[in-house]
């Protein structure tokens, strides 16, 4: 299993960089994460759409509906491929320590 | 992944290689792209699947079990012992070539061993080698070949490059089901933990909470909600399914997808609307929450495990009958392996519509109905107000799904349902639809990214098909009845034929769909504005 390490941060990750223990997310493990979708600097908005997945995750178990993501957090897809350029699932999602979705998507 | 500009792509070379087909040596670091993640250790855990451990196909050694020639066997007698088919269609085969061409993965990547005789012969040669007199005499001669690790390398390679479309077995003059071939061969490789992560997670998130995605049920009920939510801002209509009603008349089983992803949510309202505008007794199930079954692709045990949800479902809810939603391989196990692994189905009736009073004598045995077919026979007794004008901006093609079109033979339903309800339908060429349809390439779990050179080679001859109505008629929109085909098939147009979208056949109705106190709707389920009326394109 490979090990994504970014500074203090030191990870387990699948082939494509999503963390395999989502447990051990946090704001630390978020930046470093961010920096392999080429964003140094998590501003607000980078905060606003990562903590609005992490609490839906927490809450529900599973990424939200795209749609879903959009009309709760104001961003309109483009916004979210400005902020993440990976888009919502390959780049916000991995940010927020989600596992990736699987089956017929 | 650097994918591979349409140019690299389009340079096949239908040369035979040099080495001799008896080497299975395959170069996985070389072949990046073109092969899938093996399972996660913690899902083969879950399922109680043998040998678990974290491992990658570029690994030298492959780790596996202890024993592993007797185990791979003993599992092929027991298999032939079990499945008169597999021994028939190990000793039938004649080599003859019909099938050899027919293989989108063939056509897209010019490997001979995607040719589906020579991918059932990697493993018929052990087979000869095994369990024939003549092939353990001749040996090498006799076309048999040794078991080794490196055999067990190449069987992964290549059936995770076999999609169980059956296009090849239409072609067939016996009859040689390729796709069980694959199944089987698969089944021998998770005898020893070799499978893939995009098969595994679905099937431990389905037997964990009964969908491929793993959403629970108040994640189930909350993004149904929503659904319902966004659907009355568009229509002005108040659409509430009703979930694990028991006594409801009708059980109704559809793709996880078709309630999370894009663009199958648009599916699901339309879904919805018809349901609403016939004031159906229907219910959702939040336990059977998923018609595709995975199982398929790794084993039949694991088919049956995961179909019980919906037998089960059922008997708990007390329905009278299933309809099932715009799902690809749910098809193939509903109709042809529910009755006999889990059932009898005995205490369900023959479907009969409410509506219409049509009895569905072709569900007599499995109780369950496409919605295509439902929807179809209410468009043919006059039950639906439709304004096809309103897809008049969709200028719209078929795909046939493989498993909806080849194992249950549903061609006009969805066809007849479609020119309902838009004006502007075109066929793709013949020899690419109906039972000669060509597969979306990302079929049993190979629709991951990973593996994304290799659902575009294979998916050249779905998109030419597309390419071509789309140059030749302004196609602009791909239907489909399959949640994977709604899936993959976006990428493979937007490679192969780019401007095409991709919609299930039911949005499409609910975009037609004149429903009772509705609003005035400028746009269509998606938010597209419908063109002007006056106007249209009447080609």
């Amino acid at each position: 299993m490979p090990t994504f390490t970014h500074g203090s941060v030191s990870i387990a990750v699948d082939e494509d960089g999503f963390m395999e223990t989502p447990e051990v997310w946090n704001q630390d493990v978020a930046a470093a994460l961010a920096t392999t979708e080429g964003v140094t600097d998590l501003g607000d908005e980078h905060w606003k759409l990562v903590n609005y997945l992490r609490n839906y995750y927490l809450q529900y178990g599973v990424a939200p509906m795209i749609r879903k993501l959009c009309k709760e957090t104001g961003f309109d897809l483009k916004k979210v491929y400005e902020l993440f350029p990976s888009g919502p699932a390959k780049g916000a999602c991995k940010v927020a320590g989600l596992p990736k979705p699987t089956g017929c998507v | 992944m650097g994918h591979k500009t349409e140019e690299q792509l389009l340079q096949i070379d239908y040369a035979p290689p040099k080495r001799d087909w008896t080497d299975p040596s395959v170069d996985f670091e070389a072949r990046k792209g073109t092969w899938s993640y093996p399972g996660k250790a913690k899902n083969l855990q879950y399922m109680g699947f043998p040998n678990p451990r974290d491992w990658s196909p570029t690994d030298a050694d492959w780790q596996l079990p202890e024993g592993w020639e007797k185990i791979i066997h003993d599992g092929f007698k027991e298999r032939l012992e079990k499945y008169r088919s597999l021994k028939v269609f190990m000793d039938i085969c004649v080599r003859c070539g019909a099938c050899a061409d027919k293989c989108h993965f063939y056509i897209g990547s010019g490997d001979p061993k995607n040719m589906p005789v020579l991918r059932a012969e990697l493993l018929r040669s052990i087979y000869r080698q095994d369990f024939t007199t003549t092939g353990k005499l001749l040996g090498a001669l006799g076309g048999s070949r040794k078991l080794t690790p490196e055999v067990l390398k190449e069987w992964f390679y290549y059936f995770f490059q076999c999609t169980e479309c059956r296009r090849c077995s239409v072609f067939c003059p016996y009859g040689i089901d390729t796709a069980e071939i694959t199944m089987l061969a698969r089944e021998l490789l998770n005898l020893v933990g070799l499978n893939i992560n995009w098969v595994m997670e679905p099937v431990a998130n389905c037997h964990r909470t009964g969908n491929h995605l793993g959403i629970e049920p108040h994640t189930f009920k909350d993004n149904i909600d929503f659904l319902m939510d966004e659907l009355a801002d568009i229509t002005g209509v108040r659409c509430e399914p009703s979930i694990n009603r028991k006594g409801a008349e009708i059980l109704f089983v559809i793709p996880s997808a078709d309630y999370f992803a894009d663009p199958g949510i648009y599916t699901f309202m339309g879904y919805m609307l018809l349901f609403k505008y016939l004031d159906l007794d229907i219910t959702l199930s939040a336990y059977a929450s998923e018609g595709g079954n995975f199982g398929l692709f790794t084993s039949h045990d694991t088919i049956k495990k995961l179909n019980y949800k919906v037998y089960h479902e059922a008997k708990r809810l007390g329905v009278k009958w299933l309809i099932g939603g715009e799902c690809g391989h749910m098809w193939r196990v509903l109709h042809q392996y529910m009755n006999t692994m889990n059932g009898p189905v005995d205490f369900l009736e023959v479907p009969k519509s409410p509506i219409t009073g049509t009895v569905f004598d072709n569900a007599r045995s499995a109780k369950i109905i496409h919605i295509c077919e439902f929807t179809a026979d209410l468009i043919k007794n006059g039950k639906l107000k439709l304004d096809p004008s309103r897809n008049d901006h969709r200028r719209v093609t078929f795909h046939d799904s493989c498993n909806p079109a080849r194992a249950m033979g549903l061609f006009e339903e969805p066809r007849y349902v479609l020119k309902a309800a838009c004006n502007h339908f075109f066929e793709m060429p013949e020899n690419t639809i109906r039972e000669q349809t060509f597969c979306c390439a990302g079929g049993a779990g190979l629709g991951n990214d990973e593996n994304m050179e290799m659902r575009l080679r294979g998916g050249l001859p779905r998109g030419s098909a597309v390419r071509y109505v789309r140059d030749k008629h302004g196609v602009n929109t791909l239907s489909c009845v399959c949640a994977i085909d709604r899936a993959t098939l976006s990428g493979l147009c937007e490679y192969w034929a780019p401007e095409v979208g991709v919609s299930g056949v039911h949005e499409l109705l609910g975009n037609a769909l004149v429903m009772p106190g509705e609003n005035e709707r400028p746009t269509d389920l998606r938010g597209t504005p419908i063109a002007a009326r006056e106007g249209a394109d009447h080609a």
